[in-house]
Formats: C-alpha cells, sequence, structure tokens
C-alpha cells in the first residue's frame, strides 16, 4: 500500500494522480453532476443562493468551505434526500426533483455521520442494503464478502457495527455506498473527526474509487483534503460558490504554498510588505499582513519566487525571528480569494497549517 | 487486486441493479424484497439485543399478576363476584392494550432511525418508503402477538376461561387495528422528537390517563360523574368492552363500531400529518 507524503505541501503530484479517472474509457467525458442556480432557503436562511457546479464524468470535484457554507445541504440535495427552494440539478442525467427514484440507483452516500446500522453486523449491514438494490440473494451475500475483504473489514464481519472504531465505522459506510456499483459518489466531509493515520486510509480507498471509474463529489474543510483527493475545487461560502477551477489554476489564485515570515521587530512588517509588493517578483501573488501574529503571509508558486522573497528580505537587512511555509488553510483561501475570513471560525486549523521548516 | 475490481466494476456497472424500470416505478416484488430485508433487520436488531423482547414477555405477566392479586379481590365484588370475576373483566382490558404498545414501539422504533443517520441511507436508496414503514409495523405485530400469547397463557394459569375461540382472535385483530391508528400518532411523534426516550415519554403521558380513565381496569360505575362521562366518550373504553364482549360474552356491536369509527377518524387526521412529517423531515 503506498501512502502517499501528506507532508509534501505544495506539490502537484497528487493532483496528476486524481486525473487518471478522467480516461477511464472511450466515453464522452460528460456531466456526472450538474447544478445550474441552485437555492434552499430555509425561512430567512440562506443555505443555498444560486449554486453553479458541474462535474465531469470520472473526475473528483472538492467543495470547499467552513461549516454552515451550505455544503451538506448541496450533497443532500444531490441525493434526493431534500428538495431545492429552486433551480436546477442532474445526477448523471437524472433530474434531482423530477426523477428522484432513478437517480438513487446510480448514486451512493456516506454522510459526515456514519450512517450504517450500529446494532447490525457488518456483514448484516452491506447484505441488507444489496437486498434494498435488489440483488439476488446470492449475489447480495457475494457482494457484502467482496466489499468487507475489499475495505480490510473481513474480521470483523459478524461483529455489531457499534464495537467498530471511527475509521472501520467510516470504511464500513463506504463499502455500503459502494455495494450498487454507483457511478457518482457523494463523500459528505468523509474525514471530520477521524485522527491522521485513519485519514489517510480513508483517503486511500477514496483513490482506489476514483481509480474504478467512479466520479466523486467531495465535501471537506480542509484545503489538503480537497488537494489530497480532488482534480477540481469549487469553494463555497455562504450558500454561494466564491471561486471554482481546477486545482492548480485555483493554488495559482491562492499560492501553493505560503511563506509565513515574522520580521524580529513587528514594526518593520508593514514596510516589508510594500517592499516586497514593490520588487514585482514575477508572477508573485499580493502578500497579506497577519498582524495578529504578526507575521507577513507571501504566497509563493515556485521554489525560484520563495528564494527570491527570502533574498530581498536579507537585501532590505530584516532581521527575522521566523520563517515557514504552510499549506495554505481553508482560512487562507478564503482571504486570498474573498479578502474576508472564512464565515464561520475554524476550530480545527492546524490540520491544515503542517509547517515545514525552511533553511535560510 | 485494484486491476480484478476495476474489471468486474466496469462490466457490472449496467448489470448491478436489475429491477431497474425506465420511469421508476417500483414492482410489487421489489417491494416486499425490500420489505423482508428490513424485517430481517428488525429481528437482527431483537437477537443483537433480546432485552428488547423484556417489555413484550414482562409486561402481561406483571400487569395480569399485580391486577388480578391487587385489585383483583375488592373490584371483582363490585362486578358480583370475587377474584374469578374480575379475572373475566381484566385479560380483555389488557388484552385490548397491547395494540397500544405496538404502536408506541413503531414510534420509537422511527425515532432511532431517524436519529443515527439510518433513515438518510434508506432514503437515498431507491426504495418506497412505505417498506420501512412495512418492516417495522411486522416487527411490531409479532411483538404484540407473543405478548398477547403469553397474556393468554397467564390469564389461563390465574383462572381466565377461553370460551369463545373466534371471538379471541377477533379481539386480537381488533387490537390490532385500533393500535395501526394510534400507530399515526406515534409515528408524527417518533419524527418530531429529538429522542427516543421523548417519545416514550410523551407517549406515556398521553396514554396513561387514557389508559386509566377508561373501563380497562376497573367497571366505571363506581367513579365521580365526571369522570364516568370521560370514561364513555373514551376510546380505549370502546375498545376494552369490545374485546370482553368477544371474548367472554356480551353486547358487542355497538363498542365494537364505536371502536372502528375511532380508528378511522384518527387514521384520517393523524395519516397525512404523519406522512407529510415523514417526507419533509430533513
Amino acid at each position: 500500500m503506498s501512502v502517499v507524503c501528506r507532508w509534501s505541501v505544495g506539490g502537484l503530484s497528487v493532483g496528476a494522480e486524481s486525473v487518471v479517472g478522467m480516461t477511464r474509457n472511450d466515453k464522452e467525458p460528460g456531466s456526472a453532476v450538474s447544478v445550474r442556480g441552485l437555492v434552499k432557503h430555509y425561512g430567512e436562511t440562506k443555505a443555498l443562493d444560486g449554486v453553479d457546479l458541474e462535474v465531469r464524468e470520472g473526475t473528483v470535484m472538492g467543495v470547499l468551505g467552513p461549516n454552515g457554507a451550505g455544503k451538506t445541504t448541496l450533497v443532500r440535495i444531490l441525493s434526493t434526500l431534500l428538495a431545492p427552494t429552486a433551480g436546477h440539478a442532474t445526477v448523471a442525467g437524472y433530474d434531482v426533483v423530477r426523477e428522484p427514484r432513478q437517480l438513487r440507483r446510480v448514486i451512493g452516500l456516506t454522510g459526515q455521520y456514519a450512517s450504517v446500522d450500529e446494532k447490525l453486523p457488518g456483514w448484516e449491514n452491506l447484505y441488507m442494503i444489496g437486498r434494498l438494490l435488489d440483488l439476488p440473494r446470492k449475489e447480495a451475500r457475494a457482494r457484502a464478502d467482496e466489499l468487507l475483504e475489499r475495505f480490510s473489514l473481513t474480521e470483523a464481519a459478524r461483529r455489531p457495527a457499534a464495537t467498530y472504531s471511527g475509521g472501520m465505522r467510516r470504511r464500513l459506510d463506504l463499502a455500503a455506498s459502494m455495494i450498487g456499483r454507483p457511478s457518482v459518489l457523494f463523500l459528505d466531509e468523509p474525514t471530520t473527526g477521524l485522527d491522521p493515520r485513519t485519514r489517510n486510509e480513508v483517503w486511500e480507498e477514496v483513490r482506489r474509487l476514483v481509480g474504478d471509474g467512479v466520479t466523486v463529489l467531495l465535501t471537506t474543510q480542509y484545503m489538503e483534503e480537497a488537494e489530497q483527493l480532488a482534480s477540481e475545487l469549487t469553494v463555497v461560502d455562504r450558500g454561494q460558490v466564491i471561486a471554482s477551477g481546477r486545482i492548480e489554476q485555483l493554488k495559482a489564485k491562492v499560492g501553493g504554498r505560503t511563506l509565513r515570515i515574522r520580521p524580529a521587530d513587528p514594526l518593520r512588517l508593514r514596510p516589508l510588505a510594500e517592499a516586497l509588493d514593490a520588487l514585482g517578483i514575477t508572477g508573485l501573488a499580493t502578500t497579506a499582513v497577519d498582524s495578529e501574529r504578526g507575521s507577513l503571509l507571501v504566497p509563493v508558486l515556485s521554489d525560484e519566487q520563495l528564494t527570491a522573497v527570502v533574498g530581498a528580505v536579507t537585501a532590505h537587512g530584516i532581521t527575522l525571528s521566523a520563517i515557514s511555509t504552510e499549506l495554505p488553510s481553508l482560512d487562507e483561501v478564503f482571504l486570498s480569494l474573498t479578502g474576508h475570513r472564512a464565515s464561520a471560525p475554524q476550530d480545527a486549523p492546524a490540520a491544515d497549517a503542517h509547517e515545514e521548516a525552511v533553511a535560510v | 487486486m485494484s486491476a480484478a475490481t476495476t474489471a468486474t466494476t466496469t462490466t457490472a456497472a449496467v448489470t448491478a441493479v436489475t429491477d431497474v424500470r425506465a420511469d421508476g416505478h417500483i414492482p410489487l416484488r421489489s417491494h416486499l424484497r425490500h420489505t423482508g430485508a428490513l424485517i430481517r433487520r428488525n429481528l437482527l436488531w431483537i437477537r443483537q439485543d433480546p432485552e428488547s423482547m423484556f417489555d413484550a414477555v414482562l409486561f402481561p405477566v406483571v400487569f395480569t399478576l399485580l391486577f388480578v392479586y391487587v385489585f383483583g379481590g375488592s373490584i371483582g365484588q363490585s362486578l358480583g363476584g370475587g377474584q374469578e370475576a374480575y379475572v373475566q373483566y381484566i385479560v380483555p382490558g389488557l388484552m385490548a392494550m397491547m395494540g397500544m404498545n405496538m404502536a408506541q414501539g413503531v414510534g420509537t422504533g422511527f425515532n432511532q432511525d431517524f436519529n443515527t443517520g439510518v433513515m438518510d441511507r434508506f432514503r437515498s436508496l431507491p426504495i418506497g418508503r412505505g417498506s420501512v414503514l412495512f418492516a417495522k409495523i411486522s416487527v411490531e405485530m409479532m411483538r404484540m402477538l407473543i405478548a398477547t400469547a403469553i397474556l393468554m397463557i397467564v390469564g389461563v394459569l390465574v383462572g381466565f376461561d377461553i370460551t369463545d375461540w373466534p371471538g379471541l382472535l377477533a379481539a386480537v385483530g381488533l387490537s390490532a387495528v385500533f393500535g395501526s391508528a394510534l400507530m399515526w400518532v406515534f409515528l408524527t411523534l417518533g419524527v418530531v422528537m429529538k429522542n427516543a426516550q421523548s417519545v416514550q415519554a410523551m407517549g406515556f403521558l398521553v396514554l396513561m390517563p387514557l389508559q386509566f380513565g377508561s373501563s380497562i381496569f376497573a367497571p366505571p360505575q363506581s367513579m365521580p360523574g365526571w369522570l364516568r362521562t370521560f370514561t364513555e366518550y373514551n376510546p380505549l373504553s370502546a375498545l376494552a368492552d369490545a374485546a370482553r364482549g368477544l371474548m367472554v360474552g356480551g353486547p358487542v356491536a355497538h363498542d365494537l363500531w364505536m371502536t372502528l369509527a375511532w380508528s378511522v377518524g384518527i387514521t384520517a387526521v393523524m395519516a397525512p400529518v404523519a406522512i407529510h412529517k415523514f417526507r419533509t423531515k430533513t
């Protein structure tokens, strides 16, 4: 099992790996999910306020946004659990409102909170879903065995799911979503609440599913997760899409990495920012000042840019107390894209900000 | 390994789901299959957690013994006999209560499904939502029949005379019919309430006064006027009296019709409410 190094921040290799699924067959790569002007209101609250989205067949679309951005509402509408207030959405060509039954035959859904029956053993969960999908008994049995094997749950097959660990439960949930061999899979924050090791396991499974040609729409709060799994990204905030495109394009916008520079003298912060902006390093995105932490955030796209920035700091004779590169956190992505922070405070930013020491 | 799974996935993707119809219609055979799979699920719950059968087993034992031996003597006198007379009175009354327990079980079970996210899974599958309901009803019905059998055994042990077998079956059926009507009330509670405990507590609050303010446990003749009026209009009185008439003889027609009328009335009002709540639950 090849574990992709999570710490190799900023690398584009992962994005390239995810794209493999696109070339799975000779079929014209059409739209697996198509969303136009989708609106969902709860009274005064606008959970979705005119969302457009397009997921091509065989690709992974990451929907990135903070809590309350409308991600779950979107997934619930696309999986027919919720009726939209206005707008139009199709999944695998089926309209979510007019053809819910046909649509349900071709999708898989793994919710934020594992929705397996905890009182039933793992095998019984899968067998039941097989029967609910009209598989003949024999086939439902075989499919349950096969998926338990595939998700490394064979040994726990006869134990109630309530005794499973968080990661096992999430894997069982994924297996349950795969019984009907869906062509479109919705993953609503598949790794929220999991420890890093378990998170890697789930990522590994998702990659394998994508390798099989399944189209995935994944919601997440973590830039890192989106980068690991998705080839395209839609950033949502307060029910609206604020940016979308191929992950490389967005990274070019927000900067692949962020160089965090803290001058020893906080008063030098602004002059340093101005100096860097005035310097005109080719293609360098605009710097931002994080006065709370007394540091400067410089989005850098290449090693050359990074070196140039460090060189400029030295040339100005500014003493630094700290320097590091970070993968942009959700907050920073938002800051770069919209100029304001994500609307809901993030309680777990640490997961996105694995600092990487840089030799100066 | 991954190569093998890839191959099977792509070829089987089209044929995996058999009974697909272009218009999304679910054939009867599929409905039955789904209901069967869900019944199996509910039965597995019992196997996993046998204690959940305790209420079905213990309720008839405890209630029969309690009422017959604690109140039997004194209430029996007002019936013009003694404890033996009360046995003939209380057993059909308890019989009438079985359907209500069933209704409560359906409501609580639904509530659990909603709270654990299992219902989301079901709703995202191409199955009729009725299957989930029918499966739950079937299992609760089965629980009710077990409880009824135990009640009859305990009843006979404490001296109940089964004189009229067809009448007994009719009384079981009537209790089930009334229970099915009440079920809509509990389904609504199950969908609306936050957790299973609240559903049970609420059910208890509603049913307790109705049960004791009826002719189930004691003849209303000795009750104060206002309460007697209440018991007269209480559907549970009609149900208990109908069960009594069917099981031990006596006038049946009026109470039978009253019970059926109440069942139809409750269903007519509550079924649309429950279905609406169920549909719009997010």
